[in-house]
């Protein structure tokens, strides 16, 4: 393995072991995405031979792409390690759909309440997840253990010191800590990683024909029938694929036609955008990632 | 191959710390067309530049950083070129950060000190440089930016380098280069500037690209602390850690501290394979020959030089919080893998970070470095910081509040842990409390002045001792008159009164008296840390329970009066806190009761008679 990519994996596996050997009851949060796949391999690096001593949780918004829920639970079945699935029912009957509410009420709603409802009917104390620092800007602030207060809120400007390898996983009443062992990961160290070690990702990172159609100068793929079709819409069949898997009408698709890992890695390498762009949600308005954050999202 | 460089950027406020950053991933093509149009769009807003994009916008995410145009936290970026992969912790400026700083500068190899040509060293800029030494930083480049502000006149920038060349030497950096920069224009950052023809040396990048760090723990044998047991079964034990130094092979022989049990590798375990061996840096799971008891805060060390084992140390300590470390309060210690309960037995001095010169000091405030003594409450394995960053780093944590107060490095052992032992004596407190026919206990009663608890104190004593009881009463006032007479009424010399009755208290229980002890002692850490220091049962927190208006009332040393008109300070409850206890043994209303029943409502509650 590449000398660097080497050193961010046992660096990555000093953090999810210091993060097990300190909770009472941890939970790995698991997207389904490429970054979850890196995460829950070097997790099973760390621990092997033992099988994996904490359950993963997705919080499955029933918006997903129909190959991330059929890739999550072959996964899970091969890998044999305990999935709790949490879907946010009283929202759904509620009518909250991306089509129905903007991004920003959606998100809060389908993702954060739900997670912070599984978070505490699980009573996790450390929760894994596989967020990047070199993501977005207030993610490139944030603590490798992040103190959560009560109600799962960040505040950026009560982060503790964190020194060397050192973490502080001390709480008091209500809070929880989440631990980011990719903090120091780049897109380009992930892919070249899979590439490397032969994760399994989800189909639709590669290229393919897929139905799409063009709004907003994105390309969203149309996952079901439930994908509201405005007047004079026709989805097209276009090779395209994603850098980053969301819900699938708020994950905008690039046109590509790299259809190997290899590709892939020298696509993401001359990429002039950041993955991020094609994430909806972002944009909402200006530093919408930190208040989100502040409220409990991931 | 490409390797990697960790490095920190630090220097004052306003020195262009951020804008110089955003221009190196900038010309380093770093940014992404999105995250361009979105600077522009940010530029307009927030921007400190006018019509020119404000690079420093790339690297402050924070809202209150960008409203503000100031660096609060420390950000971390990642930029590559052909050369060298980089991790660059940029840090806040501000003197009410530091300790973000030393957070950016734990993990780097080298620092970049940025200087503002126009102010030239400021004091922030000592500061930092001491900082980064002090966190075991041996390479150093100072980017004299804003040089277009004073017309690249070469004087300036020699005079700034003339003026700092004496700390390179005092503070040990091994190498240091000065870089004349405007990271406004892009000068000399990644490309050699025409404005500056005078200046023949590397530009910024290409002196991050060639610097030649080493993380100096190359002499150092095998060590690994033991992170995680892992036993999914009977059959398997193997004990996870990532290698500090050294190496090792498989039938290696290794002394495992605390502890001193001598076994050799039977295995090593990577992902799905064994391995021969394993090196520094490594993440491995080892499995030993023999089955020995080890469980996480060992370290497995090579059996030919074994780790050293002490419970006394000199360590450098930073201030991370508004609230002073002060000797004899305990902390929760967290060196490598070990968790331990550890106390500032001494400050011998803090530093001063402009001049470096040392400084008498009771206390440590919030940013300020200091070198003290420590003492953990067990031996612990331990390497010098200077040998070994992560076998010699530590981190202090209030047992109350659970913040980080303090940062450490451990400079040596004051002794060998194994050369000290308890010596056993056969007359015991249980031996002595039987002769004396009662059971020793300290009864520690805690309120305001002028609460009542020495009236109900000395009442109670008597009682006792016309029941036939062995006691003695220890009052606040009467031993500050002796063996408290140097100590004042700062926090730091309260934390030290009350240890040291604490002391005395716990003697006199341990000789088999019941012991009264009268000492508002308003805090609540220091009530724990003496109620630690008795067997369970044996310490009984009394709470008299005045409210402070009564308490003015009744003023009986006129104290209260003296407070009010500013000729007494640091006087409880006025201008100096209490903290009331949360669960007290025995909590007393003395308005509503005479100290006659109160003195009853005790000796009915602990059956003392």
């Amino acid at each position: 393995m590449d000398k660097y990519l080497a050193n961010l994996e046992t660096e990555s596996i000093e953090i999810i072991r210091e993060a097990i050997a300190l909770a009472e009851k941890p939970v790995m949060l698991y997207s389904i995405g490429k970054d979850s796949s890196v995460m829950l391999h070097l997790a099973r690096k760390a621990f092997w031979p033992a099988p994996l001593p904490f359950p993963l949780l997705h919080v499955d918004t029933t918006w997903k792409f129909r190959e991330m829920i059929a890739f999550r639970d072959r996964i899970a079945q091969e890998s044999g390690v305990k999935l709790i699935v949490k879907i946010n029912h009283q929202r759904i009957a509620e009518g909250i759909s991306p089509f129905t509410c903007d991004s920003d009420r959606y998100t809060t709603l389908m993702k954060t309440e739900a997670l912070k409802q599984a978070l505490d009917e699980g009573a996790f104390d450390i929760i894994l997840g596989g967020a990047r620092r070199d993501e977005e800007k207030s993610r490139a602030k944030e603590r490798i253990f992040s103190v959560r207060s009560a109600g799962h809120r960040w505040d950026p400007k009560l982060q503790r010191p964190e020194l060397w390898n050192l973490y502080n996983t001390r709480l008091n009443p209500g809070e929880t800590i989440r631990v980011f062992p990719l903090s120091n990961w780049t897109e380009s160290d992930i892919w070249s990683y899979i590439e490397q070690e032969s994760i399994p990702i989800v189909p639709l990172y590669y290229a393919a024909k897929r139905p799409v159609v063009r709004r907003s100068g994105q390309w969203l793929m149309v996952d079901d029938e439930r994908f509201p079709l405005r007047p004079g819409e026709v989805p097209e069949m276009r090779m395209v694929r994603f850098r980053t898997l969301g819900c699938y009408p708020l994950s905008a698709a690039v046109e590509s036609t790299a259809a190997t890992i290899q590709e892939i890695v020298r696509e993401t390498l001359a990429a002039r955008t950041s993955e991020r762009e094609g994430r909806l949600i972002d944009h909402d308005q200006p530093a919408s990632m930190e208040r989100k954050k502040q409220e409990g999202y991931f | 191959m490409l390797d990697i460089l960790r490095f920190i950027t630090c220097g004052s406020v306003d020195d262009g710390k951020s804008t110089l950053i955003g221009r190196l991933l900038w010309e380093s093509k770093q940014v992404f067309d999105d995250h361009v149009s979105a600077l522009q769009r940010d530029s307009a807003r927030y921007g400190t530049q006018g019509e020119k994009m404000d690079f420093a916008l790339l690297v402050d995410g924070l809202e209150a950083e960008r409203e503000q145009s100031i660096t609060i936290d420390v950000a971390y970026r990642f930029f590559a070129t052909h050369r060298r992969r980089f991790v660059v912790a940029d840090t806040p400026g501000h003197e009410q950060y530091t300790r973000n700083m030393a957070t950016g500068a734990s993990t780097s190899d080298l620092a970049v000190l940025v200087v503002n040509a126009e102010k030239g060293l400021l004091v922030q800029t000592h500061r930092h440089a001491r900082i980064v030494a002090l966190l075991g930083i041996r390479h150093l480049i100072m980017a004299v930016n804003k040089m277009d502000l004073v017309n690249w006149d070469e004087r300036v920038f020699r005079q700034i380098v003339e003026e700092f060349q004496p700390l390179v030497r005092e503070l040990g950096f091994l190498t240091f280069q000065p870089i004349p920069v405007s990271a406004l224009n892009g000068d000399n950052v990644t490309e050699a500037s025409a404005n500056s023809p005078w200046y023949a040396g590397p530009t910024l990048l290409s002196a991050l690209e060639e610097a030649e760090v080493d993380r100096g723990t190359g002499d150092l044998p095998f060590r690994m602390a033991v992170q995680f047991v892992n036993r999914p079964n009977q059959e398997f034990r193997g004990y996870c850690g990532r290698v500090a130094s050294g190496e090792t092979r498989v039938g290696d022989p290794v002394r495992i501290l605390p502890g001193g049990t001598e076994t050799r590798i039977r295995s090593i375990i990577g992902w799905q394979s064994e391995l021969p061996s394993a090196s520094a840096g490594d993440s491995i799971t080892l499995c030993l020959e023999n089955e020995v008891d080890v469980s996480r805060g060992a370290v497995i060390a090579s059996a030919r030089e074994p780790i050293e084992l002490s419970d006394q140390f000199e360590a450098k300590v930073l201030c991370l919080t508004d609230q002073a470390l002060v000797p004899g309060r305990s902390y929760l210690f967290r060196l490598h893998t070990q968790q331990a309960v550890a106390s500032i037995t001494a400050i011998k001095y803090r530093v001063d970070v402009k001049l470096g010169s040392h400084l008498a000091a009771r206390s440590l405030s919030m940013n300020e470095i200091g070198v003290v003594n420590i003492s953990t409450d067990r031996p612990v394995p331990f390497e010098p910081y200077n040998r070994c960053r992560s076998l010699g780093s530590f981190i202090l944590v209030d047992k109350i509040t659970n913040q980080t107060v303090g940062a450490g490095m451990i400079d040596f052992a004051l002794r060998r842990a194994s050369n000290i032992h308890w010596q056993a004596v056969d007359v015991n407190k249980e031996s002595r409390g039987r002769h004396l026919l009662q059971n020793p206990a300290c009864l520690w009663f805690t309120g305001l002045s002028g609460s009542g608890k020495s009236t109900i104190a000395n009442l109670l004593e008597k009682r006792l001792f016309a029941a036939g009881k062995h006691t003695y009463l220890l009052d606040g006032d009467n031993v500050r008159h002796g063996l408290n007479r140097d100590l004042g009424f700062t926090e730091a010399d309260r934390v030290e009164n009350i240890r040291r009755v604490t002391e005395v208290a716990r003697l006199f229980v341990d000789a088999g008296l019941i012991v009264l002890v009268s000492f508002i002692s308003p805090y609540r850490a220091e009530r724990r840390y003496a109620r630690s220091q008795f067997a369970p049962g044996e310490f009984i927190e009394v709470f008299v329970d005045t409210p402070l208006e009564e308490c003015e009332r009744r003023d009986p040393k006129g104290l209260y009066r003296k407070a009010r008109s500013g000729a007494l300070v640091n006087f409880t409850g006025i201008d100096s806190g209490y903290e009331a206890p949360e669960s007290p043994e025995i909590r007393l209303d003395t308005i509503s009761h005479s100290p006659e029943e109160n003195v009853q409502l005790i000796l009915k509650e602990l059956k003392l008679i």
